[in-house]
């Protein structure tokens, strides 16, 4: 199994989360994170006084698939969250020893 | 006694009274998330301690008989005595009708509505120690800094020959030099400024100072404590009239129109300097037209004040960021928007003043045709005032900081100080933090109670 972990802006995440139910997607887990790429952070000014703000706000989206739709779900998920504007954010895939499903008890794949 | 105007000097009162939370809202906003409660707090405990103060002795120290050259009133009203039931009010000036002439009040209506300007004075000077400052040090030095400035000031500024009593003598820059300030320029706003300034310098900077981002935590809290603060400026301006009449109505416009103009020049230097209109700069740019305006707005025309509103709106603008070239921490601009402010209109009336919006004004400004001798009285009476409570400011702050202490630990700053201080956090976004509820002698209950079983959970 795989977990796909995509950092996307927050305004995409209709579209990915609508690009992953049409491949069958059954969860996610998405959570608000702060950082930055190769866009960096922004200015802002209060009282004449600039402050540059590093760490953009983000989303973080989790799915753990089963190693043959990995590539869908990256797929699905880029075309989903490309504006093609810098920013947009990164996809990467790490490998996952075991799934436990906690109301039943079942494990790997059968637990996704 | 006359009724119209006792119901308008009440009103005002209560007016006044707004403006102090809507200035603790002002400066809570502008701090950051971990010490908001600390500066609510010590723009709060202003409400209590100085009313409490009031009664026993600050308005007799303030307003009654004269003890010493002008400098300070006896204790004839200490704990209020020989106020109830008594008036307050002046001869009229055409010596028809005696004390308390034509416009007398309740000496208590009057009592409650100096109370308010003696409570947002101090109040005003946290904004200069923000994030930093312990809250019981800071209430000591609040008592005194009232007791031995703001009282004497007031007495200075406010306290006019025959007014409390036909024969009381009031102050020196009221009787004796003949300075103009209408509603507090010189004994509320300059005289916070300059303790400001002088207590930024005893606590010295923040951690992180010029270094770390100091973001406002809340930007809507500035905003709606500026309005506040605006809604609550005309029982400060207009009920300074102390009557419900034309020049009540002409403080009532004049404060509309400067307070309006400063928001206006404040965001045209932002837009030339930074790029944008800021929030943060429309609340600070009312409040900075509202300061300049507060000893002008009785002795001006709307035109003078429309003119002082934009001067102090654009001056306060670019003196708020004096303080990173000269390297004190005045957190949230007490000297930059206070001081400033104050200086600009209390001087301004030495131009603009004019006896056509004020017949009782001591002399025409040097555009109506009085040269400048005017101006010369209000900056006397400007500086004065400055001297006296920056010196009084930096002896009190000094003197705590010695004895018990007057900054929070290092450790407790970069933590936040509210937790330290307080015991408390101001935001709650129903998080997990783990931990129980000790001390209120109840046994442990499931959080489901006894009775519902939620769905789903396991019963």
């Amino acid at each position: 199994m795989k977990l796909v972990t995509a950092i996307v802006k927050p305004f995409v995440l209709d579209d990915v989360k609508s690009a992953l139910e049409q491949l069958g997607v059954l969860g996610m887990t998405v959570s608000e994170v702060q950082g930055y790429g190769r866009q960096k952070g922004h200015t802002e000014v209060y009282r004449g006084a600039e402050y540059a703000v590093d760490f953009v706000p983000k989303l973080r989206v989790e799915v753990v698939t089963d190693d043959l739709n990995a590539d869908k779900v990256v797929d699905a998920v880029v075309g989903a969250a490309r504006t093609g504007k810098i920013g947009d954010g990164k996809v990467w895939v790490t490998p996952v020893d075991t799934v436990v499903r906690v109301r039943t008890g079942e494990r790997g794949a059968d637990a996704l | 006694m006359n009724a119209g105007d006792t119901a308008w000097v009440l009103a005002s009162a209560a007016l006044v009274m707004l403006m102090t939370p809507g200035l603790a809202f002002f400066y809570g906003g502008m701090v950051r998330s971990k010490s908001v409660l600390n500066m609510l707090m010590l723009n709060f405990i202003a409400l209590a301690v100085v009313s409490v103060l009031w009664a026993l002795y600050g308005y007799s120290l303030s307003f009654s008989n004269d003890a010493f050259s002008g400098l300070v009133g006896n204790l004839d009203f200490a704990t209020l005595k020989n106020t109830m039931g008594h008036l307050v009010g002046a001869a009229s000036p055409d010596g028809k009708t005696p004390w308390p002439g034509p416009d007398a009040i309740p000496a208590l209506s009057f009592v409650m509505f100096q109370l308010m300007f003696a409570v947002i004075t101090p109040a005003l000077i946290s904004g200069a120690i923000a994030d930093r400052a312990k809250f019981w040090s800071w209430t000591l030095f609040m008592a005194l800094w009232v007791t031995i400035v703001y009282f004497p000031v007031a007495h200075w500024v406010f306290n006019f020959n025959g007014y409390t009593g036909a024969d009381n003598k009031g102050g020196w820059i009221a009787n004796t030099l003949g300075a103009e300030d209408f509603a507090g320029g010189t004994a509320v706003h300059i005289n916070a400024g300059a303790a400001g300034l002088a207590l930024a310098i005893v606590l010295g900077r923040r951690v992180g100072w010029r270094k770390d981002p100091m973001r406002p935590h809340n930007v809507p809290f500035v905003l709606l404590g500026a309005s506040l603060l605006w809604f609550g400026w005309y029982g400060f301006n207009a009920g300074s009239a102390l009557s419900a009449g034309d020049l009540a109505a002409t403080a009532f416009t004049n404060t509309t129109v400067a307070t309006a103009a400063a928001v206006l020049g404040w965001l045209i230097i932002e837009q030339i300097r930074d790029g944008k209109p800021t929030t943060v700069g429309a609340a600070s740019g009312a409040v900075a037209g509202l300061v300049a305006i507060t000893p002008a707005c009785g002795f001006v025309n709307p035109l003078g004040a429309l003119a002082i509103g934009v001067l102090a709106g654009a001056l306060c603008a670019l003196a708020v960021g004096l303080k990173y070239k000269l390297g004190f921490d005045d957190s949230l601009d007490v000297v930059g928007v206070h001081l400033v402010g104050g200086l600009v209109g209390t001087l301004l009336i030495g131009f603009f003043g004019t006896s056509s919006a004020n017949p009782g004004i001591a002399k025409d400004g040097f555009f109506f045709g009085g040269g400048f001798s005017l101006l010369t009285k209000q900056a006397i009476a400007a500086f004065a005032v400055m001297g006296y409570s920056f010196i009084g400011a930096l002896v009190i702050g000094f003197l705590i900081k010695v004895t018990i202490g007057f900054r929070a630990a290092r450790d407790v700053e970069v933590a936040g100080i509210d937790e330290a201080e307080h015991a408390e956090s101001a935001y709650e976004f129903g998080g997990f933090s783990g931990g129980s509820v000790r001390g209120t002698g109840g046994k442990a209950v499931d959080g489901a109670g006894s009775a519902a079983v939620l769905e789903g959970s396991k019963a």
